[in-house]
């Protein structure tokens, strides 16, 4: 098993893979082919398992010697004893799951820290796709029009913050992107994508 | 072309038979002493110099000890040969994988069609009562004669599956890994009904005689009513509407109670081959252990796998209404309620139960890299 070098990650997944320290324990919701579960096991040492709905993904997972679990992430959350991981990863999926506010409750219990991936929807392009084109904006974070898109929720990294102190969530990390590279100046505006970690107060 | 003569010639397996030394006693699960035990088991490829490559197939209701390859003269192979050989999810260059028939079963091993020492006939229904656990006992007396003490892997589907779990539960640290498919933990109400129906069947056949029918005549036609249902039950509605619908064997209705639909056909042929092959009280044994099944009994199911460190597999197919893929998230759920290392798949599938003797392919994507995973991580 060959695992891809940091260098080749996909962005998202390099900066996650910097959150999460060696030897822990982690569970990937909405793991995908397990391109970052594959490069924690083997580069972080870390014991990971994942959740993923489609059935081709798993089988991409277990090639990858992963292990994997069939199934839906709302479902999939209360299976689990309190504390069992160290990291619970919801990258690119909090915004399709059923209920976001108990997925985060869920994964809080199980897990110490709870690293949360999602697009940004008051990107300035979004903005101005809204105010000037009049229509619901697709951006290289948001890609799908709005009859094929997997997203039930959209949110801002401002509304995100709002929640997480509104419900007493501890914020630790947060890191912002574009398609590029970190970005520093005004996030809500300018990041397509943001990272948190979180964990309870 | 003298490769594949000699690829043939490795598929070539022979039955081989373990006897219980004399003087030791097979304790039953119901307590019961059997003083004589007789197991028939295949083995394919080579067990290595650290026996650790050793994978254990247990079987299904009708299956038995030849999972694959060819007995010599023989031009079907082994009931998974899908699955094992050269190459494949099992594979047989890499592991050494024993197959047995269970306890109670009719192909060779101890059970009711046997013959009883202390009166030189078939012991019929006096032979015991045996369990899964029995099952496992007795394949753990062979893999101790055959100098196995740990387990790569125990695998099975259906009845076979539930010989795993009991293997996992029963001696964790015998087994690396786990990979039950199409299974449940307990047989459910409904699942008992069916057994329940098959064993009224060969009972209302007054061949069957209380059991005591070796001498005389098989009770064929209860036999061949119980297969038929059990038929029924590993399809699915579309698997019997794409293979049946309502197509007649003749030309049209002859108002007349004949087998005129080609489902009844199909179903009285597979009753008619089986009774050729399988005895009618093997049938209420295994049946019986089935019923009989439950690794949870009065706790929590997750309680049931505490301090089992085996890695796990688990498989079930979208349209199995026989097991059903929920009774395998309940096992899933339960594993990882302990912390125990699992991959569940549900195999999208439109074979019913059946579905785990024929969906190799995707089977083999799953076992294939699992197994080679596992075998990876005990050399480190």
């Amino acid at each position: 098993m060959i695992s891809k070098r940091k260098e080749d990650l996909r962005l998202d997944h390099k900066v996650i893979g910097d959150m999460i320290s060696r030897g822990s324990m982690v569970l990937d919701m909405g793991c995908g082919d397990g391109e970052l579960l594959e490069y924690l096991v083997i580069q972080k040492d870390v014991r990971g398992s994942g959740v993923e709905i489609s059935e081709k993904a798993i089988y991409e997972c277990v090639e990858k010697g992963l292990s994997v679990s069939h199934g839906d992430i709302d479902s999939g959350l209360t299976e689990y004893p309190d504390g069992l991981f160290d990291y619970v990863i919801f990258n690119q999926t909090m915004q399709q799951v059923q209920r976001p506010k108990d997925a985060i409750k869920e994964a809080l219990r199980i897990g110490k820290k709870v690293i949360i991936g999602f697009p940004n929807f008051c990107h300035v392009s979004a903005r101005f796709q809204i105010f000037f084109g009049g229509h619901v904006p697709v951006t290289p974070s948001l890609p799908y029009s709005w009859h094929d898109t997997p997203n039930l929720h959209f949110l801002s990294i401002k509304d995100f913050k709002r929640f997480c102190s509104e419900q007493g969530i501890k914020i630790e990390k947060s890191v912002f992107l574009s398609q590029k590279g970190v970005v520093s100046f005004m996030p809500n505006v300018f990041a397509l994508n943001a990272i948190f970690q979180i964990s309870n107060k | 072309m003298p490769d594949k003569q000699g690829k043939e010639a490795r598929k070539i397996v022979e039955t081989r038979y373990y006897n219980m030394p004399e003087g030791e006693e097979f304790v039953l699960e119901s307590g019961v002493k059997l003083r004589e035990l007789k197991i028939a088991y295949e083995t394919l490829g080579e067990l290595n110099k650290k026996k650790n490559n050793a994978v254990l197939i247990c079987h299904a209701l009708s299956g038995d000890a030849h999972a694959a390859g060819y007995h010599r003269g023989e031009k079907k192979p082994g009931w998974w040969d899908d699955m094992i050989g050269p190459g494949r999810a099992f594979d047989t260059d890499k592991y050494f994988v024993v197959c047995s028939n269970i306890i109670g079963g009719c192909k060779g091993s101890s059970g009711p069609n046997t013959i009883d020492p202390s009166t030189g006939d078939p012991y019929g229904l006096s032979f015991p009562i045996v369990s899964i656990k029995d099952m496992v006992d007795a394949q753990k007396k062979l893999l101790e004669h055959l100098g196995i003490e740990r387990l790569l892997a125990v695998s099975g589907g259906s009845m076979g599956g539930m010989q795993a779990l009991q293997w996992a539960v029963s001696y964790p640290e015998r087994v690396v890994s786990c990979i039950p498919i199409a299974t449940s933990h307990k047989h459910s109400a409904q699942q008992i009904a069916f057994d329940e129906v098959g064993r009224q069947a060969i009972m209302a056949d007054p061949a069957w005689n209380g059991g005591d029918y070796y001498a005389k005549g098989h009770p064929s036609a209860g036999l061949a009513v119980a297969r038929m249902i059990g038929h029924i039950t590993y399809m699915s509605h579309n698997s019997m509407e794409k293979k049946f619908g309502r197509v007649l064997k003749k030309e049209k209705l002859g108002y007349e109670f004949t087998t005129e639909f080609e489902v009844e056909g199909y179903l009285r042929y597979r009753g008619d081959s089986f009774v050729k092959r399988f005895d009618a009280n093997s049938y209420l044994y295994i049946t019986k252990a089935m019923d009989y099944f439950d690794l949870q009994q009065d706790k929590k199911l997750h309680q049931a796998f505490k301090g089992v460190k085996t890695r796990f597999l688990v498989i079930a197919f979208s349209s199995d209404w026989l097991y059903p893929p929920h009774q395998s998230k309940e096992i899933v759920k339960a594993l990882k309620m302990n912390g125990i290392d699992v991959t569940y798949c549900e195999i999208s599938s439109d074979y019913g139960h059946d579905a785990f003797l024929l969906e190799f392919k995707e089977e083999t994507k799953l076992v294939k890299h699992f197994l080679e995973s596992t075998f990876r991580k005990l050399g480190k």
